[in-house]
């Protein structure tokens, strides 16, 4: 590992000003960024540690929403009676990541901004455009069983490994962020980028931002709601799909819904495609498939990795079937 | 002649807790990494990035102005060793056979700075063309003199491929497994502390008889001088059973620097050169008559090795026991690639075999309309199907039998996918088990002290699998005495030697060494009338002429494995929902911990069944998945029910216990009941191990 140096400031204002210069990283539970530093992936000069900077509180807001300090972890939230009640899809996608261990180290922002688990990007070895920019993209013709069907480029395929990100879409939650230039709020989706030219950068952010909370608006279909994990191994394990779901449905239509998957693309992917040909629609799953494909045409997906359009179809599907027959 | 069974039998087959137990739960067992001799100096093994080809020039100048750097030590440098075996000749020659391949060594004051300054050595290599993809037809791919275990490569009898022609039912199917890496809870870690021309080395070992025996000759010393010590071992499955390249790496390093080093392997270097299970690509043909009884075995396997070294997986050798048929043949081909040597992960051979032949006998079964289990017994051979051999004891189909009781098999529905629970497609599955009953030459010592207690001493090995314990117990029987009156020392080169804890021999190699002493000792005590002398008594005993006159039977244990699986209809998310195993191992000496082997090793076959495979990009020549997070064994959440059970089996011609090996059978058979689960679920036939869900999904 390369030798570092280790700040733990008091303040948001201090640590945003130690984040100024080149080769500085936040740290925050530290269950990502060590590791890759331990690989040699990561080499920050100066680590500036965030834990006692950030709010490890969860606040009602005025409009019925809740506002996550960025240094929630990820088992309080999950925990958290208010997730469970108004927004279950987040609750259960945080107890579906990871292991215990880990929740109760990772936060909410060291979540939002963790690495893509392709293996190419963890073995320095290799060439991988997102870790080394120019040097190629060995995942594309090798080993991309479990990387992206929609939006990748020939540039990188990766995905985007957060469970609690793709319900974080799916709520359309609103990142707080501060940095030199202030305080900005950065929309879900709309944090994360997709690969391009660049997949050198996972998110809008600018070096030096510090996440400072995640606010979930009041969204009153969110209470029916779920987050379905699809994986070989039954725990500790990434998704090879994922679906967040919500749906309300008044006498047999479709009101309102809302749809992301997991582990398809280099973003937590918001599947609008599919909610515009639901609202409306009666809550069958005729219907319910027929959103899917909708959404799915858009899948290229790579020689490995076809699976993953049957199966986020499927979980689609059964997302909805399953919460449409809620009472 | 049969060999006598000594004294009673009051310990053996109690379930007495483990004698280390309260030291391990406690954090008091200490293992190798933890010893911590004055002056250690810390090295990092640094792997070659490319697959095969030569090193020019390691940029050692640079390094030694770092920081704690000791030295930095590559073949330019490096002592010669006496060794023509490329296995063991680390950083002898500037040849590189495998990607990740120990190129050199960084030494310094703290890991942490060994660590960044083997990061970034930097190494000058000329890269040649690779070829690192084992295909059943490449043609490279040669029959090896012998097998793994010293079996022949080939065996035939009858004329298969006419039979096959002429045979009312046939099943002719290519089977695969990929390779899989032991991964032993405890890393690979060394310690090498040399004293004069003496060499310490603290590491946890499978075999510390034969790891002195090999440093000792490649530091061209009398064995007396090495030292090896291995009191705890958290794990190896095979993977601690041969010297490997970094316990020399280390050895060589401490005799260069002068001071003791300590060398602990990553996660991800155990990856590389700590041995794995081969990839094989099998081809089972099966010709019957409609009602089931085989008239062909055939079985064909194609495994890799090395360049270095061949190591040839007995995948096939299974198939020479398991059933009668007249006509047979079973193959063996390997291929040398630029690969790191293959080597033993728990049943070598018999794990992958099973898979296919297990497999293969279901789609028989289907194909006959015939049970399963009755598929199995009614090929059920008198003797060795092929060495004509009488069994000791085979108890297969009371296995089946006793298998098919306690799971509720009876009255099964045999066609697939018509089961749903919910949103879950429920099916069942059998698959039979085996595994040699082996045993080697050993030696023990025990001694009498005037009062009342007993010390053995035997460099055996306890991997975690109870081995002390039912040591304490055999002796204590033999003795006609407590288990509380006997010490057992083992996991130390300087005891008496003894055989490896592989091949499922250990208990009954030192075993046998142990009770031939103790009879001694007792017969000895008797003659001097029962007490103790002063400077207490003490009795060596040496096993060779007994194995080696021991009569020709074919020695075997034999199991039953059912299965139900819930495979997702959305997903093909595969779980398996109840494991039951029922064993016919001989007498059981200690319940607890055989129960914990039979589980273990069937929890290991699910995870093997369902999750593990080291995935090789033939491009860059190595593993892509090595760490825990995308290597997968099982969780907790995977393992729902096991059940293991096993019948009272009576073997007088085994060993003096009455015992067979049982760290390995359980593993065996697990794959290919979960797998004939999962067509009887869902109608697909998943002959490529693991049974993924991009597989199902649909
Ligand atoms: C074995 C394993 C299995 C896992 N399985 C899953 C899984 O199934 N599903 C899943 O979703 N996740 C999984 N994870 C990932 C885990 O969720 C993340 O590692 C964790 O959420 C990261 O949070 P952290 O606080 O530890 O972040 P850190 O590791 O401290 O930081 C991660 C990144 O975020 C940056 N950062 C942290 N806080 C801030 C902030 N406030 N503002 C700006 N930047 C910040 C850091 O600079 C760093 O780049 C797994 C991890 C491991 C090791
Ligand atoms: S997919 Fe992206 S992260 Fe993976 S190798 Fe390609 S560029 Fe690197």
């Amino acid at each position: 590992m390369r030798p570092f140096a280790y700040h733990r400031p008091e303040t948001v204002a201090a640590a945003v000003a130690q984040a100024g210069g080149a080769d500085v990283m936040y740290l925050a539970g530290g269950t990502n960024l060590v590791d890759l530093m331990r690989l040699g992936v990561l080499t920050p000069a100066t680590l500036v540690d965030v834990t006692r900077v950030t709010s490890a509180t969860i606040e009602q807001t005025p409009g019925g929403g809740l506002l996550v300090g960025a240094g929630v972890r990820n088992s309080d939230l999950t925990a958290h009676p208010l997730v469970r009640s108004r927004y279950p899809l987040l609750a259960e996608a945080l107890l579906a990541g990871a292991s215990g261990q880990l929740r109760n180290m990772a936060t909410v922002g060291g979540n939002l901004l963790q690495r893509t688990r392709c293996s190419y990007f963890q073995d320095v070895t290799k060439p991988c455009n997102k870790r080394d920019p120019g040097s190629g993209c060995p995942a594309r013709t090798g080993d991309h069983r479990n990387l992206a069907i929609i939006e990748h480029s020939e540039h990188c395929v990766a995905t985007h490994p957060s469970d609690m990100a793709v319900a974080l879409v799916a709520l359309g939650a609103l990142v707080h962020v501060e940095g030199a230039a202030g305080a900005r709020q950065v929309p879900m989706p709309g944090l994360h980028r997709l690969p391009g030219d660049d997949p050198s950068r996972d998110t809008v952010l600018v070096p030096g931002e510090l996440i400072t909370a995640v606010e979930l608006p009041a969204l009153p279909l969110a209470a029916r709601s779920l987050y379905r994990k699809a994986r070989d191994r039954a725990s500790f394990s990434f998704a090879a799909v994922s679906v967040a779901a919500a749906l309300q449905v008044e006498q047999g239509v479709v009101r309102d819904c809302r749809i992301a998957l997991g582990s398809v693309a280099h973003v937590p992917w918001r599947a609008g495609r599919a909610e515009d040909a639901l609202r409306g629609a009666p809550a069958t799953e005729q219907e319910f498939a027929r959103a899917a494909d909708i959404e799915l045409e858009q899948a290229r997906p790579l020689p490995l990795n076809g699976y993953k359009v049957p199966l986020a179809r499927n979980l689609i599907v059964r997302a909805l079937a399953d919460l449409a027959a809620v009472r | 002649m049969t060999a006598p069974v000594t004294a009673g039998r009051r310990y053996a087959g109690a379930a007495l807790d483990r004698v280390e137990g309260l030291d391990k739960v406690t954090g008091r067992a200490a293992y190798a990494a933890d010893h911590r001799p004055a002056d250690l100096v810390h090295a990092v093994a640094v792997p070659a990035t490319i697959a095969r080809g030569e090193v020019v020039q390691v940029d050692v100048d640079a390094m030694l102005k770092r920081p704690g750097v000791v030295a930095a030590i590559w073949h330019g440098n490096a002592p010669r060793l006496a060794t023509s075996d490329e296995e063991l000749a680390v950083l002898q020659s500037r040849r590189v056979a495998y990607r990740g391949q120990y190129v050199a060594v960084v030494v310094a004051e703290t890991p942490e700075d060994a660590r960044e300054a083997a990061r970034t050595l930097r190494i000058e290599y000329v890269a040649e063309e690779h070829d690192v993809i084992l295909r059943a037809d490449h043609p490279r791919a040669y029959r090896p003199e012998n097998v793994n275990a010293g079996h022949p490569s080939d065996t035939g009898q009858g004329d298969p491929d006419a039979a096959l022609a002429a045979a009312p039912v046939v099943v002719d199917e290519e089977y695969g497994t990929p390779a899989e890496h032991n991964n032993p809870m405890e890393p690979h870690a060394t310690i090498a502390d040399w004293h004069g021309d003496g060499l310490i080395v603290h590491e946890p070992s499978q075999n510390v008889s034969g790891l002195r025996a090999t440093l000792a000759s490649l530091f061209g010393m009398p064995p007396g001088h090495v030292h090896v010590v291995s009191p705890h071992v958290g794990g190896g499955f095979g993977s601690k059973a041969k010297t490997l390249p970094h316990t020399i790496l280390a050895a060589l390093t401490a005799k260069q620097v002068g001071r003791p080093v300590k060398l602990a392997l990553t996660r991800r270097q155990l990856f590389v050169a700590t041995g794995y299970r081969t990839p094989t690509v099998q081809r089972v043909r099966l010709g019957a008559e409609p009602d089931g009884r085989l008239i062909a075995i055939t079985h064909d396997a194609v495994m890799q090795s090395s360049t270095l070294s061949e190591f040839t997986e007995q995948t096939a050798v299974p198939s020479r026991v398991m059933y009668a048929a007249p006509h047979r043949r079973t193959t063996h081909r390997v291929v040398r690639l630029d690969v790191p040597t293959p080597s033993w992960m728990r049943a070598p051979g018999e794990c992958p075999g099973m898979f296919a032949l297990e497999s293969a006998m279901d789609e028989l079964a289907i194909a006959c309309g015939v049970d399963p289990v009755e598929l199995r017994v009614r090929n059920e051979p008198a003797a060795g199907p092929e060495s004509g051999l009488p069994f000791s004891s085979r108890n297969l189909v009371a296995c089946l039998r006793e298998g098919a009781r306690r799971f509720g098999w009876a009255g099964r529905d045999p066609r697939p996918g018509v089961r749903r629970r919910g949103r879950t497609l429920i099916g069942t599955g059998v698959a039979a088990s085996t595994f040699p009953a082996l045993r080697a030459p050993s030696s023990a010592t025990v001694r009498a002290e005037p009062g009342g207690r007993y010390t053995v001493r035997i460099a055996a090995a306890d991997i975690g699998t109870g081995a002390r314990t039912v040591l304490t117990q055999i002796a204590a029987d033999a003795l006609g005495t407590a288990p509380a009156a006997v010490t057992v020392e083992l996991g130390d080169s300087a005891l008496p030697p003894a055989p490896v804890a592989g091949g499922s021999m250990g208990t009954a190699s030192w075993g046998t060494a142990v009770v031939r002493a103790c009879e001694e000792l007792a017969a000895r005590l008797e003659a001097a009338g029962g007490t103790v002398p002063d400077g207490g008594l003490e009795v060596t005993a040496d096993t060779g002429r007994e194995v080696r006159a021991q009569e020709r039977y074919s020695r075997h244990a034999f199991g039953a494995q059912f299965a139900e699986v819930g495979v997702d209809a959305d997903t093909g998310e595969t779980r398996v929902l109840r494991l039951l195993g029922v064993f016919a191992a001989g007498r059981v000496l200690n319940p607890k911990t055989a129960r914990s082997q039979f589980i273990g090793g069937m929890t290991m076959g699910l995870s093997m069944a369902l999750l593990e495979e080291s995935i090789m990009d033939g491009r860059f020549g190595d593993f892509l998945n090595c760490d825990l997070a995308q290597y997968h064994i099982a969780a907790h959440a995977d393992v729902r029910d096991v059940q293991a059970y096993w019948l009272e089996e009576e073997d007088p011609h085994l060993n003096p216990m009455g015992s067979k090996g049982i760290g390995e059978i359980g593993i065996v058979g697990t794959a290919a009941a979960i797998a004939n689960a999962v067509h009887h679920a869902t109608g697909v036939r998943i002959r490529e191990l693991p049974i993924r869900l991009d597989k199902l999904v649909r």
